[in-house]
Order: C-alpha cells, then sequence, then structure tokens
C-alpha cells in the first residue's frame, strides 16, 4: 500500500468535506441564536466537521506512518497539523460554548491554512540529524497545539469584530477588519496561482549571476519581478523586464518577491470582485448583517479562554522544551536564533494581553484587536522568519 | 510618622539594591570579554622538553632571576620567521646578562622545526608544545605571540604580532636583572 | 496608626487610602476616584479596595519612583517596548550570525545598504547583550518586583481581615447580583449545602453567609513573577565565567587533545568519526524529496570518542598520565557527559585531511621498497630494507601553497601536503629528487632513473566539538517550574466568593465576586441555586 498517495488522497477528501461543512455552517446563520444550537444545519455543520477532522487525522497518521518519524518536519507537514489541531480545538470550543457562528470563521480559516501549507513541497522527507530527537515529537506538537489555542483566541476575536464593529460609518476599525479580510483573501488568491500554474506546468528558468557565480532558479509563477542580474532562459515565458533590488537577500528573493506580488495582486482582484457583488458595500459590514446576533460575553470568553490555556502551553512547548532542546542539542539552551526571538515576542505579547485584561479591564472589542495582532505575530513567526529571515530553524531551506 | 518614616526607608533600600544590581550586571557585562593573562600578573609555569638538546626539558618556573623571553611561534607563520633572525642576534649579547629566550613552535612536526632551525643556525632553546597546551594555557590566538617576563616571574610585556630588532632590544632592557 | 486612618461605620479601623473597608467591604468616601467606582455602578474588587501604597504616599522621589515601577501600564510598556526593539533586532543577523569575514562596521553597510548602515550604527547588530537592552530587561524585572511588593501586602491583609457580614452596598454592588429574594430557611439552607457541595467554604454571621473557594488563585500571580525573578537571576548569575564553560575543539580521527576550559585536566580522543547519508535505494519513501536536491541528505554526524582524566597535575606542556573516564558515540541530539561537563557534536571537517601517503620506489621495473610517509609523525627520513637505501624527507609542507619564495606551508594541517624527497640511486651512488604534490610524483630532475609512485593514500575527518557546562540550569529550571506553576494557579482556578445579604423579613440580597471566568460563575449558579427560589442573576456589567 502506497501511504502516500493515500495520506494525499485523504488530505483531498478532508479539503471538501471542510468546504461541505462551511457551507452548513452558514446556513445557521439567522437562526435566533437559541434555537440553532439544536438546529439541523448546525448539527450537520459539526457531522461535516467531524467526518473532515477524522479524514484529516487518517491523512496524518497515514503519513507518519509512511515516514517513520511524525510528519512535522517541513513546511508543509507543520502547517497542516496547525490546520488539524485548529480545527480540532474548535469542535472541543463547540461543545463547551456551541456558537455555531464560530464554525463559520474558523472552518474557512482552517482551510485556507491547509491550502496554503499544501502550496509547500509535500514530499516525505528524511530527518536530518538535529532534528533526531524524542523532542521534535514534544516541542513542535506542542508549538503547533498551543498556537492553534491562539488562533481560537484570534477566530473570536475576529467573529467578535465582525459582530460588534460599527459599521455605519467608514472609520479605522472598519479599514483595518477590511485589511484582515484582504489578506485572507490574497492567501487565497496565492492557493489558486500555485495551484492553476501547477497544473499547467508552468515553469520559466533564469540564470541569475551573484559574486561571480551562477545561479538557477525556477518560477513556477509569471515574472512580475525577476531575479537581480539574471537572464530568462526559457523563452515564450512572459517577463516584465523588472528586476528585484539587489538589497533583498538570497537568491529566491526574486521568486518570493514575484510571489508575493501576484498574490497580493489577485487578493486585490477578488476583494474587488467581492465588493463588486456586494454592490460596494464594505465586506465587513456585509458579513456584520449576515451574522447578525451573538452573545458577546460569550465570544469574549472564548476569546480569553483560549489565551488562558494557549499562553502556558506555548510557554512550556515554546519556550521551555525549546530551550531544553536547544541545551541538548546545541549545549546552549538560548541563543537568541530569529526563530527563538520571535517566540519570546509571541510570549511577551500575549503576557501583555493578560496584564492588560486582567489588571486594566480590556475586554471586548481592545481585547479583540489584541487577539488579531497575536495571530499576526504567530503567523509572522510561521512564515516570514521561516522563508525570508533564516534561522537554525529555517523549514525552507 | 514613625510608619511614614520605615516606609521610605524600606523603598529607599530595595530601589537601591535593585539599582545598584543594575549597575553591576551592566558592568559585569562590559567586562566579559576582557582576556585574564595581562602584563602584570604571574606568567603561568609550563615544562616543555627542549628539540635541540636531546633529553633536556626547560621550566620556566626555573628561569627566576632571568628575563625570559616566551616566543609563540611556527613554521607557517611567515613574520614569525622573520622576527627569528633578531632574537638570535641579540641572544647572545643580552644571555650573558641574564637574559632567556624560550622558543616554543606550535607546529605539529618536529621535522619542519628542526629543519628551521638548523637552516638558520638558531642557538636559543627550541620547544615544542606538542598538543598546543602552553599556547591555549597563554590564550595565544594569532602568531607570533611574546611575552616577556620580569625575573620576578611576572608579566612586564605582551607583544602580539612580530617585533623589530630595536623593539626587542627595548624590551630585553625592560626585562634585564639588575 | 497614622491619624489618617479611617474607621469604618462598623467599627473596623482601615489604612490611608483604603477604598472599601477591609470588614464590611463599604466604599469609603473620598477614595472611590482611585479605583473609578465613582463612575460605575459595579465595584472594581480586584485589589479589595485595598490601600495600595503606591497610590497613596506620592511626595518624596523615593515614593515616585516606587509609583513609577509599581504601575502595571509602566510594566506593560517596558514589555511593549522590548518587544518591539526585538524584533527590530531580527531584520538582520546579528553579529554572531553574519557568517562572512567581514568586520561588522563594513558589513552591515555593503550588505544590507543604507537600511544596514542604520542597523549597526543603533547597535542593533549586538542588541541582545548591549547595556540598552539589558538595562531594559532588568526595568522589567524592577517593575515586577515593586509591583508584587506593592499589591501582595494589602492585598493579604484585605483578605485575611474581611468579615462575613458585609454592607447592604457592597453586596449590592457586586457584577453578579440577584436583589430582593424572598427566601425561606429551607432554601438558605439549601444554597449552602450547594455551596458546600460545589467545595466552597460556608461562614456564617448573624444570618449573613459567606462562601468562598480558590483564594489561593489570587496568589498566583506572585508566585509567576517569583518564577521570572529567579530566571533574571539565573541569568545574572550565568553572566560569571565561573558558572558556566563554553567552549571549543577540533580532534582528528585517532588524534587526542586537551579538552579546553577544564584547567588541563580532561582529554578527549577521537577514535574515529562516521558520516553517513540517506540512502534513496534502501529507504523508498524517501525517493521522491532526495530526488528533488542536489546534495546528498546526512543521516549522521558522529564521533565516537574516549574521555580521559589526568591522574596526577601535571605541568602544562608535559605529556600527562591518562586514565579513562567514559567512552561513547557523540551525535547531534546526544552529547557525551562527564563530571558535569557536555562535549557536543558541531562541526566536521569530512576526510579534510591526510594522515598517510604510502609510496614506492622502482628502478628498472623493479620495486626497491615501499614506505609510509605518516602526517603526524613527519619522520625525516625512510630506510628502505629491502634494498638497503635511504630516503631523506627533505621538505614537508603539510598545506602547500606557492609564494614568491618558492613552496611553503599556509598551515600545520595536512590538507594539501606537499614532500620533497631525495633518493639514493644504488647504481649511481646519485641522489635523485621528487616533488609529491596533489597525490601525484613529479621529478625534479629529467635525468632521474629511479621512479616513485603513489601507491595510496589515507585521508581522515576532524571532528569540532563545543565543550559545555552550566551550573545555572538548575537555577534557571527552578524559575520556569515555579513560572508554570504560577501561571496554572493563576489561570485555572478562580477564587469566587458569594455573600448572602438579609435585608430582614425573609428579603436577601446574593452578591457573586469571581476573580476571573465569570461564564463560569454563572453556570456554576445555576447548579447553586438549583431547587431554591433564587431569581435569575443580573450581570451588571454585559459587554454591549
Amino acid at each position: 500500500m502506497d501511504f502516500y498517495v493515500l495520506s494525499s488522497t485523504f488530505l483531498y477528501i478532508t479539503f471538501f468535506v471542510y468546504l461541505i461543512a462551511t457551507a452548513f455552517f452558514g446556513m445557521t446563520l439567522g437562526n435566533n441564536r437559541d434555537e440553532n444550537k439544536k438546529s439541523k444545519a448546525t448539527k450537520l455543520a459539526m457531522t461535516f466537521t467531524i467526518i473532515g477532522f477524522v479524514s484529516h487525522l487518517t491523512a496524518y497518521i497515514f503519513r507518519w506512518i509512511e515516514a517513520g518519524h511524525i510528519p512535522v518536519s517541513n513546511m508543509f507537514e507543520y502547517i497542516t497539523f496547525f490546520g488539524l489541531m485548529l480545527v480540532l480545538c474548535f469542535i472541543v470550543i463547540h461543545f463547551v460554548y456551541g456558537i455555531p457562528a464560530l464554525g463559520l470563521v474558523a472552518l474557512p480559516i482552517a482551510i485556507v491554512i491547509i491550502g496554503y501549507g499544501s502550496m509547500f513541497p509535500q514530499e516525505v522527507s528524511p530527518l536530518v540529524p538535529s532534528l533526531q530527537s524524542h523532542w521534535l515529537y514534544i516541542h513542535v506538537t506542542l508549538v503547533g497545539l498551543a498556537q492553534a489555542i491562539l488562533a481560537i483566541s484570534f477566530i473570536a476575536g475576529l467573529l467578535f469584530l465582525i459582530v460588534k464593529v460599527d459599521q455605519t460609518v467608514k472609520n479605522k476599525e472598519t479599514t483595518f477588519l477590511e485589511i484582515i479580510i484582504y489578506a485572507v483573501l490574497s492567501t487565497i488568491g496565492f492557493i489558486i496561482l500555485s495551484t492553476g500554474f501547477g497544473a499547467m506546468d508552468y515553469e520559466a528558468t533564469f540564470i541569475k549571476e551573484s559574486d561571480g557565480y551562477q545561479y538557477e532558479v525556477e518560477y513556477e509563477m509569471p515574472a512580475l519581478f525577476q531575479p537581480n542580474n539574471s537572464e530568462l532562459m526559457t523563452e515564450d515565458h512572459f517577463n516584465s523586464g523588472i528586476e528585484t533590488p539587489a538589497w533583498m537577500q538570497g537568491i529566491d528573493a526574486g521568486k518570493k518577491l514575484n510571489s508575493l506580488t501576484l498574490s497580493l495582486l489577485a487578493g486585490l482582484l477578488l476583494y474587488g470582485l467581492v465588493r463588486l457583488v456586494l454592490k460596494g458595500k464594505r465586506v465587513g459590514s456585509y458579513l456584520q448583517h449576515k451574522f447578525g446576533k451573538i452573545n458577546p460575553d460569550v465570544v469574549d470568553d472564548v476569546m480569553y479562554r483560549s489565551i488562558a490555556i494557549g499562553f502556558p502551553l506555548f510557554t512550556l512547548g515554546g519556550l521551555i522544551f525549546a530551550a531544553i532542546w536547544a541545551q541538548e542539542a546545541w549545549g546552549r539552551f538560548w541563543g537568541w536564533d530569529p526563530k527563538e526571538v520571535w517566540a519570546l515576542i509571541t510570549w511577551l505579547f500575549y503576557a501583555v494581553f493578560l496584564h492588560l485584561r486582567l489588571t486594566r479591564g480590556w475586554h471586548g472589542k481592545k481585547s479583540a484587536w489584541l487577539a488579531v495582532i497575536g495571530f499576526v505575530i504567530i503567523m509572522f513567526n510561521l512564515i516570514v522568519i521561516n522563508l525570508v529571515i533564516a534561522g537554525l530553524h529555517s523549514y525552507a531551506s | 510618622m514613625d510608619k511614614k518614616k520605615k516606609r521610605l526607608i524600606f523603598r529607599s533600600v530595595v530601589l537601591a539594591i535593585l539599582a545598584g544590581t543594575l549597575v553591576f550586571v551592566l558592568i559585569v557585562n562590559a567586562g566579559s570579554e576582557r582576556p585574564s593573562l595581562q602584563e602584570g600578573v604571574e606568567a603561568p609555569n609550563f615544562k616543555l622538553d627542549r628539540l635541540d638538546q636531546e633529553g633536556e626539558s626547560i621550566e620556566l618556573h626555573d628561569l627566576r632571576g632571568q628575563g625570559v623571553m616566551v616566543n609563540f611561534w611556527a613554521t607557517y607563520c611567515e613574520p614569525c620567521k622573520e622576527e627569528m633572525p633578531y632574537m638570535d642576534q641579540l641572544y647572545e649579547e643580552y644571555h650573558d646578562q641574564g637574559i632567556e629566550i624560550v622558543a616554543v613552535s606550535v607546529d605539529r612536526n618536529e621535522s619542519v622545526i628542526n629543519n628551521f632551525y638548523n637552516r638558520l643556525n638558531l642557538t636559543f632553546p627550541s620547544t615544542h608544545d606538542r598538543n598546543n597546551t602552553v599556547m591555549e594555557l597563554y590564550e595565544v590566538v594569532n602568531l607570533p605571540a611574546s611575552f616577556f617576563i620580569r625575573p620576578d616571574g611576572t608579566i612586564e610585556r605582551i607583544v602580539r604580532g612580530p617585533v623589530t630588532l630595536e623593539s626587542l632590544e627595548g624590551y630585553f632592557n625592560e626585562i634585564r636583572p639588575q | 496608626m497614622s491619624d489618617q486612618s479611617i474607621r469604618c461605620e462598623c467599627g473596623h479601623l482601615n489604612k490611608e487610602g483604603t477604598i472599601l473597608c477591609e470588614a464590611c467591604g463599604k466604599p469609603i468616601e473620598g477614595n472611590q476616584h482611585i479605583d473609578g467606582n465613582d463612575e460605575k455602578h459595579v465595584l472594581e474588587m480586584r485589589y479589595e479596595g485595598s490601600a495600595r501604597r503606591s497610590q497613596t504616599y506620592k511626595r518624596t522621589f523615593i515614593d515616585k519612583t516606587w509609583a513609577f515601577f509599581s504601575s502595571v501600564k509602566v510594566g506593560v510598556w517596558l514589555i511593549a517596548i522590548t518587544l518591539v526593539l526585538s524584533a527590530l533586532g531580527t531584520v538582520y543577523p546579528q553579529e554572531q550570525f553574519k557568517n562572512s569575514p567581514l568586520p561588522s562596521s563594513q558589513f552591515y553597510a555593503e550588505e544590507y545598504g543604507l537600511t544596514g548602515q542604520i542597523f549597526y550604527q543603533l547597535g542593533f547588530h549586538n542588541m541582545y547583550s548591549s547595556w540598552w537592552y539589558i538595562t531594559l530587561v532588568a526595568l522589567i524585572g524592577v517593575s515586577i518586583i515593586i509591583a508584587s511588593i506593592d499589591r501582595y501586602v494589602p492585598l493579604r491583609r484585605a483578605l485575611n481581615n474581611q468579615k462575613t457580614k458585609r454592607h447592604e452596598v457592597f453586596v449590592k454592588r457586586q457584577r453578579l447580583v440577584s436583589k430582593d429574594n424572598e427566601l425561606n430557611e429551607d432554601d438558605v439552607n439549601k444554597l449552602k449545602e450547594n455551596l458546600k457541595s460545589k467545595r466552597y467554604k460556608v461562614y456564617e454571621d448573624d444570618g449573613h453567609v459567606m462562601a468562598e473557594k480558590n483564594r489561593f488563585s489570587r496568589w498566583g500571580a506572585y508566585v509567576n513573577h517569583i518564577g521570572l525573578i529567579i530566571i533574571l537571576l539565573a541569568a545574572i548569575f550565568r553572566m560569571f565565567e565561573v558558572m558556566h564553560v563554553d567552549d571549543y575543539v577540533w580532534v582528528r580521527e585517532g588524534e587526542t587533545r586537551v579538552i579546553p576550559s577544564t584547567n588541563q585536566e580532561y582529554y578527549v580522543e577521537n577514535t574515529g568519526f562516521v558520516y553517513e547519508e540517506y540512502d534513496p535505494e534502501t529507504q523508498e519513501q524517501f525517493s521522491r524529496a532526495l530526488e528533488d536536491v542536489e546534495d546528498p541528505v546526512p543521516k549522521n554526524f558522529q564521533t565516537n570518542a574516549v574521555i580521559y582524566r589526568t591522574t596526577e597535575e601535571t605541568l602544562p606542556g608535559q605529556e600527562p598520565e591518562l586514565e579513562e573516564v567514559t567512552r561513547g558515540e557523540i551525535r547531534l541530539n546526544q552529547p557525551i557527559t562527564f563530571d558535569g561537563y557536555a562535549l557536543y557534536q558541531a562541526g566536521t571537517q569530512l576526510e579534510a585531511e591526510y594522515d598517510s601517503m604510502s609510496f614506492d620506489v622502482q628502478l628498472n621495473d623493479e620495486v626497491l621498497g615501499e614506505f609510509t610517509f605518516y602526517s603526524d609523525e613527519a619522520p625525516p627520513e625512510f630506510h628502505l630494507e629491502e634494498s638497503d637505501i635511504m630516503v631523506s624527507v627533505d621538505d614537508w609542507y603539510p598545506e602547500l601553497e606557492f609564494t614568491e619564495n618558492g613552496p611553503s606551508s599556509f598551515s600545520k594541517f595536512p590538507r594539501n601536503p606537499g614532500l620533497i624527497f631525495s633518493v639514493e640511486n644504488p647504481d649511481t651512488g646519485d641522489s635523485e629528487r621528487f616533488f609529491y604534490l596533489q597525490e601525484d610524483i613529479i621529478p625534479l630532475s629529467e635525468d632521474n632513473e629511479l621512479v616513485m609512485n603513489v601507491t595510496g593514500v589515507d585521508r581522515r575527518s576532524a571532528s569540532g566539538l563545543t565543550v559545555k557546562k552550566d551550573n545555572t540550569l538548575p537555577l534557571f529550571g527552578l524559575g520556569a517550574g515555579i513560572f508554570m506553576i504560577g501561571v496554572v494557579q493563576g489561570l485555572y482556578w478562580y477564587h469566587r466568593r458569594v455573600w448572602i445579604h438579609p435585608k430582614g423579613e425573609g428579603i436577601y440580597h446574593i452578591g457573586v465576586h469571581t476573580n476571573k471566568n465569570w461564564y463560569g460563575m454563572k453556570q456554576e449558579l445555576e447548579k447553586i441555586t438549583e431547587d431554591t427560589n433564587v431569581q435569575e442573576f443580573e450581570d451588571q456589567q454585559e459587554l454591549k
């Protein structure tokens, strides 16, 4: 049996089942909140969520069997694990609090996260010596779980903002909310572009000269920005002739800038389309209208509780266990590696969150905005630090 | 009023301790990269086998009463090889005045040291720091490095880098026994 | 007691600056602005309305400084500044990671342009050990200590002094209240019973009931801050060199070297270096990934090591007597430990050096003899016994390079060995010279009748090991442990109190306070008021 193929198949299934679940969550909207707790749509949505989760877990286990080690050793594996934990947390939260509207935020975010992770190379790669440790199992999985729990606070915060931000006039809050929506759409744009051009087998090769060496850079999307000091080798491929600025470091800097720009443009296009469909209405305003009423106290409580659980787990997994592993692998428990610094930043940020909430009474919207910023920091550490500011932890070499 | 006074004293003491700790930490932090071997301290003792005289060895302690130049060098170090003739030139004159030179080679192979010594007909003691233990003891990183030690065993001067004929003569005069 | 202390109508004498009477909880007139109670209906219960000293005395410089550091707002600002600076420090690599021979003064400007120059000028290239970063972290420490002292003492006092009997205003101005309940004795008893079954301690005084549980949760914040202070202290101790060892040593295969920073007491021998790669043939599951990369993926870096200790004090420079302490395999993630020290696999120079080169000497297709030159020994001559001829090593260049003065050696390490041999020709008696370089022999004269050949070479690897010892680890561990205990204590238990206040004639007010998790409190109240006539509780502070 080819577990690799099986695992991929189950991941595809998961993807579609989550989409179906999202659709059912959509149907729970507009109902009276007491009724829809028991409504058919909610039940169906949760059933599909759980089926999706089981399928996702199956994909994960098959991959584990295939690799012979826990699949958290590269970007694809870590991000899909993160998505898996996110859905798990949502299921748990649902059985405690039962807020269907939360599912309508959580599942799309989970889908986008899993989709984004799937754009990274999916091959099962062997463990390099530095990762051969039982701490890989403990440290990485605990961080994944902790970040997923912290992400729940973002999801609750986002729901809170969608419902509570005053949409009658345009203001800072509505603008930031639109920016969050735009960021999600850009990620979707990236997924569409990667999948689309991947299906077309698009490949443009550049030869880049740097420090007297020649490097081959393969673009899988049309080149809006070509690498600095490079030449297109494959003819009949689009090339704008704009070079990536020289101060951007790394052989793949041009490729990364190109993907980023194209994704942002695609996001803009998607956002424009959505606004067009909504007849110019702000997306946040439309969503507020659709989401209707929620109990703000309960959502606020979900937000706080997920941080109250996520923060100690992150401290344990992301700082304490990380330090123990670093001590065991390199003999220094802390080395100011960028990834370590950003783990500290994450920790400091949620410490600020807790102080402001517990001693200065930052509840509701203020808290929700902080939860959003916290998630931005986590995503920054996961994506930008790994892909741009490479350190010892760099997954994408 | 008594209570208020107590409180003020308590607060002052706590703040003073905290401020003191901070200043202390900053001083320790600023000074953390200073090497421990300095001019003025006692030169650590060592004992090395001589290459120029079979079976003999040389121990720094035994040279008390004389001014000693300990010179770390290697055959692959060009500036080291350039200063060797100066040392030899002055050795004859200053040896009688109570100056000893210990050339410590940090090469791997004896043969290369001997080849060089014989080629230049050097006369001062030649030793071989096989495992670089003495080099490490003297915190030598770059070659050449010379330590000028007073007759009482303390370091007069540390020279990191090559010496010239004139400067060497000056250094010898600094450590010459009276 | 100073004359500013305030006597409440219940008779309790409160300290100056008290907001809610320690005993009965009645708001003390004139002090309500301190906690903002004058603007809200619900009483601020965070510090039980106790007299935080920093809020009271602000006359002298010391008091002002104290009040400054005691403020949570200041603490949060300090954390926020640290956070932003830490983030800025990751924009470009720190000096220790810059991986370039250029000095920092040039590196940042040349590599990253103007922004790099600014980064360097601001000292961000060495941020985490700079005086201002350390000061910032230290100020956070100061803030933690002072804020904790300033809150812990009065809070403890207030909680110890609280009375079962509370003032009506206090009960009615709690966040969760149920006012004017008509309750009979059975109801009150049922409530007490339910509270007890929920593990509340129930106190009674003159018909007034107070139920309390999990007061220890209030100390969680102080416990976790103590943990942080211990970690900061550990970091201070670690600044002293005696507390930790951090060194590096290269050991070649077959070599025994002194371990630096151990007072020349310990030696390590490298008995063999093992390097393995993943093989796509035998591990099929990785074949897809391995096809994609050009370089092979390493599987194992391993040094087989023996650790020795000197048996007696030896003078530096003398060969010591050694006894074995331990032996084992050092791999990444698997250091070898001995007497508090640990050696970590940190670097490799894979087969970078020549251990030996073997030669034969022939004359007219007849082998006159063979010999092997070991680079560590580098003997000056060889005697070929079969033919009784001498081979002398005229020159030995471990790392051969050509300079203006002819061949010379760049270092003492045999990475590119060069040898000049003189071999006597048994027929003519003449000396014939040969040059060995790059695994090849070049006769130095065209008239050479002898022929020299390279019959084999043997390479070796060098292994880089970091030497570590850290006496501060237990202290860091202790601090981290206490921090976690404090966080769990403070976040997962809730200090909850229920006051049942008889107004007389069977009318009762019930006030409820929990320090956290009001949602959970409301659920618990449903259980507590089960089968009683208590009306639904009103949340006086629901989010809009």
